[in-house]
């Protein structure tokens, strides 16, 4: 091969780490470290085999087999195993992840922006960059490897011995190395680096439900995701080496495609032919509130589906809850009981004031999105035209509204059908529901508190997130660190009853409403007065 | 028929005085030139006739409303390009045309396709695609295929090709005569000489100067180039006169306008070969006014 296509490749790896030398540390460190405190905690929270073997009966139905992988070693149930099961999927995902943003970093995003253009325009080779930025993926993928490994054979817990351990980060690495070269394929087929993403995140997800599917009905499914293959290898249970050898196989491929693809086209140029946009908006794009809504029309449907699948994993986990609590001792203190209650009706508020506070996200997010807007100088566009504050307000909040209807629905209903299908003799999905409703009062005060914001203090919108964590902090630990009662009544979230084991207390969720509708009025007072941009 | 006024706007961004006290009247058919460097309150006028800033004090008029309190009753008959054209990056330019369109209620698609042709923009591009030049095409065709009243400008062609400055300057003057008003504000000045009929130039957030290209000029004087058969020494001396320069052997100068006459007379005196005359351009007249002040921005 020409030798001038590698022209500069050394030069530019240097140049990828020292641009990175903070990002690529930080990647790693963090995956290290939510390892091995995860093995920690594991660890103290099942003290002996047990109350291993306890949640391993928790875990052996089709929805924890579809979140996590099929479970090796289930019948002695090791820390090791219960690490691996549990843990090693959702780490490789999230590798794969980070591959997928760094890879696109350095090639689609700085040829977007002209950068690669001026490091072409020097005596470097044509391949110089995508070599450099794939070597440099595969050293970051090797260094996890050995430190994943290092660190969880070093906390010297019986079940994870040498082999084990190295074989776990073997696994993370390879799976980080093979998406970082599909993802390179991918830099070469889109033409831009947010399609490029779209796709590879695409492929990522796609990896993960085709295992599901393999997983839960025929296993010979699972073999068509690159994710199916590296749970093959049993890790701490059978320690099968080949699905790591066949995974940086095809990663290796994979690279010289890439390169190949990179070689033969164009700057600028992607081999999947740009589809041109539309010509004329659509008819949903006919104002104010289209436009709201179309800007943020991908990232509500991606917290949509989140929420619902935050529901799901939640109820699926319902299956064996009783025996659950019944052996850990942590989630007997954040539980008193309660008469006439079984265990899981009285989780069910505790988990629910956790998701309505998640849900929360996306609807502030939908309002504030119009603080983006003017921060862009894009709202001139559409006041300079004949659209009142009001109405451009207004489309803004009308989403946020419906926003916390579907995301509150969409999280109740993923709970109450999951629960009802994996636990012995259901539960009544109609009560969840209605256990989700009732926190509607206390996001529409957020909403309330957001707008009064945008209204009269612009700069200070942030301040809602701030709250809104204080909430999430309050609510969540509140039980487990006994804080007073009235600590949990600074938040619009400790005004909510528990449903279904408190009755509905109509005055709160009035009061709130009413802050709620002061908060928004006063908001679109100050809207209507103040400067926009 | 006045279509837009302002009596003593004034905005303060805390002590900052943006606008201080400015004066402006646009009547019907007329192109109202806005002209000044970057910083000197250009759009910050322009926003506040927008009723998107809220004057300090003062009074804003658009046919006659309150530009704050009437901004959507105004904005139906307005027509606007901004400065700096921002648009979202997800959508296409056809589809941000469309949307702009809409949002003053108004539908004209044969006047959308002519100018889209005109002004050669592929609108089934998205927006990230596009450089400076085409988001200000995208912000040029939404405004000119609106049928409005009053067009606001600002520097509508600081990122456009000479070409597509022509195509612009064509559709300002088929508006202008179509009895429409355009307030055009730009630092182009040879642009602003091309179209407007009155001119108003702002510094530091205040009028200095308004009035035709006539009256501005008249304050100004004429320039003379006069080469003569024998010296005119004491030319410095002869009242109206200012500014000699040498000039490849001939004398450059200013001359006041009521001088004209004298100075003429006692030029031919000294023998002329050649003389040349022009009236000063606005460059000459806005660099009078900001040479040698040092602040306000540069051009």
């Amino acid at each position: 091969m020409d030798k001038h296509l590698f022209a500069g490749t050394g030069k530019l790896s240097r140049f990828i780490l020292r641009r990175d030398r903070i990002r690529m540390p930080v990647w790693i460190f963090s995956f290290v470290f939510a390892t091995v405190v995860i093995g920690v905690a594991l660890a103290g929270l099942y003290e002996n085999a047990q109350e291993r073997q306890a949640i391993a009966a928790t875990m052996e139905n089709p929805a924890m087999t579809a979140m996590v992988g099929p479970g090796y070693g289930v019948a002695n149930y090791t820390m090791g195993a219960m690490l691996a099961h549990q843990m090693l999927l959702m780490t490789a995902v999230v590798v794969g992840l980070m591959s997928v943003l760094l890879v696109i970093r350095h090639t689609r995003t700085d040829e977007e922006e002209g950068r690669i253009e001026m490091v072409r325009s020097l005596p470097v080779g044509r391949l110089a960059n995508v070599t450099a930025t794939l070597a440099m993926l595969f050293l970051v993928n090797i260094v996890l490897a050995v430190v994943t490994g290092a660190s969880l054979y070093a906390l010297n817990i019986d079940s994870m011995d040498l082999e084990g351990s190295f074989l776990y980060g073997a696994v993370l690495g390879a799976t980080g190395m093979i998406f970082a070269s599909l993802t390179a394929v991918f830099a070469q087929l889109s033409h831009n680096a947010r399609s490029a993403v779209g796709l590879s995140i695409g492929f990522l997800l796609a990896a993960y439900i085709v295992r599901a599917i393999g997983d839960v009905g025929n296993e010979a499914i699972s073999w068509l995701s690159p994710l199916g293959w590296i749970l093959r290898s049993e890790v701490y249970v059978n320690n099968i080496w080949w699905p790591v050898l066949l995974t940086v196989g095809a990663a290796i491929l994979f690279g010289a495609l890439a390169m190949y693809l990179n070689a033969i086209r164009d700057l600028g140029a992607g081999f999947l032919p740009a589809r041109a946009g539309r010509i004329h908006a659509s008819p949903l794009l006919q104002g104010p509130l289209g436009l709201a809504f179309r800007l943020q029309r991908t990232g509500l449907i991606a917290w949509a589906v989140a929420m619902y699948v935050l529901g799901v994993s939640y109820g699926s986990v319902m299956g064996d809850m009783e025996s659950f609590f019944a052996d850990v001792d942590i989630m007997q203190e954040l539980l008193v009981p309660v008469e006439g209650f079984s265990l899981v009706e009285q989780f069910i508020p505790t988990l629910m004031s956790v998701m309505a506070i998640i849900a929360t996200i996306p609807v502030l997010m939908a309002i504030l999105k119009l603080k983006g807007e003017e921060k862009n100088g894009r709202t001139e566009h559409v006041l300079g035209r004949a659209v009142s504050k009001n109405r451009l307000l207004g489309s803004y909040l009308l989403i946020a509204l419906i926003a916390s209807f579907v995301m509150l629905s969409l999280a109740g209903l993923g709970l109450g059908t999951t629960a009802n299908a994996v636990m012995e003799g259901g539960v009544d999905v109609g009560m969840v529901y209605e256990a989700a409703m009732a926190y509607l009062p206390a996001v529409w005060a957020m909403i309330g508190l957001t707008v009064l914001l945008l209204g009269w203090l612009p700069k200070f919108t942030g301040v809602i997130w701030l709250y809104l964590s204080f909430s999430f902090f309050v609510i969540y630990l509140g039980n487990l660190f006994q804080l007073a009662e009235w600590v949990e009544r600074l938040t619009p979230f400790g005004y909510i009853s528990g449903l279904p084991i408190e009755q509905f207390d109509l005055l709160q969720a009035a009061m709130l409403t009413l802050i709620a509708v002061v908060g928004v009025a006063a908001g679109f007072v100050g809207y209507n007065r103040r400067d926009i941009g | 028929m006045t279509i837009l006024k302002t009596t003593g706007l004034t905005k303060k961004f805390g002590d900052f005085a943006a606008l201080d006290g400015v004066d402006i009247e646009v009547g019907k058919g007329e192109v109202y030139g806005f002209i000044g460097p970057n910083g000197a309150g250009k759009s910050t006028t322009i926003r506040v006739l927008l009723g998107i800033l809220k004057a300090t004090e003062g009074q804003a008029t658009i046919f006659g409303k309150d530009v704050w309190k009437d901004a959507v009753d105004i904005h139906k008959r307005v027509a606007y390009v901004p400065g700096d054209v921002n648009l979202w990056p997800n959508l296409t330019g056809g589809e941000v045309i469309d949307l702009f369109i809409k949002l003053r209620d108004g539908n004209n698609a044969s006047r959308r396709e002519e100018l889209i042709r005109r002004f050669d923009l592929d609108p089934s591009k998205k927006c990230r695609t596009y450089s400076k030049g085409n988001r200000q095409k995208v912000a040029l065709i939404a405004a000119l295929s609106s049928d409005a009243d009053l067009y606001i400008l600002d520097e509508p062609t600081s990122g456009l090709d000479p070409l597509m400055e022509r195509v612009f300057q064509e559709y300002v003057k088929e508006a202008k005569a179509q009895g429409k008003s355009i307030l055009l504000s730009s630092h182009i000045l040879s642009e602003v000489e091309q179209l407007c009929d009155k001119v108003a130039i702002i510094r530091q957030g205040k009028i200095i100067e308004t009035g035709t290209l006539k009256e501005l000029r008249h304050l100004t004087g004429t320039m003379l180039l006069v080469e003569t058969k024998e010296p005119m020494p004491q030319l410095g001396e002869v009242p109206g006169v200012r500014g000699i320069e040498q000039k490849d052997g001939a004398l450059s100068f200013q001359v006041e306008q009521e001088e004209l006459d004298n100075v003429v007379r006692y030029v031919s005196r000294f023998g002329i070969i050649r003389m040349e005359s022009a009236p000063p351009t606005l460059e000459e007249l806005f660099m009078r006014h900001y040479e040698g002040t040092g602040t306000g921005g540069a051009l």
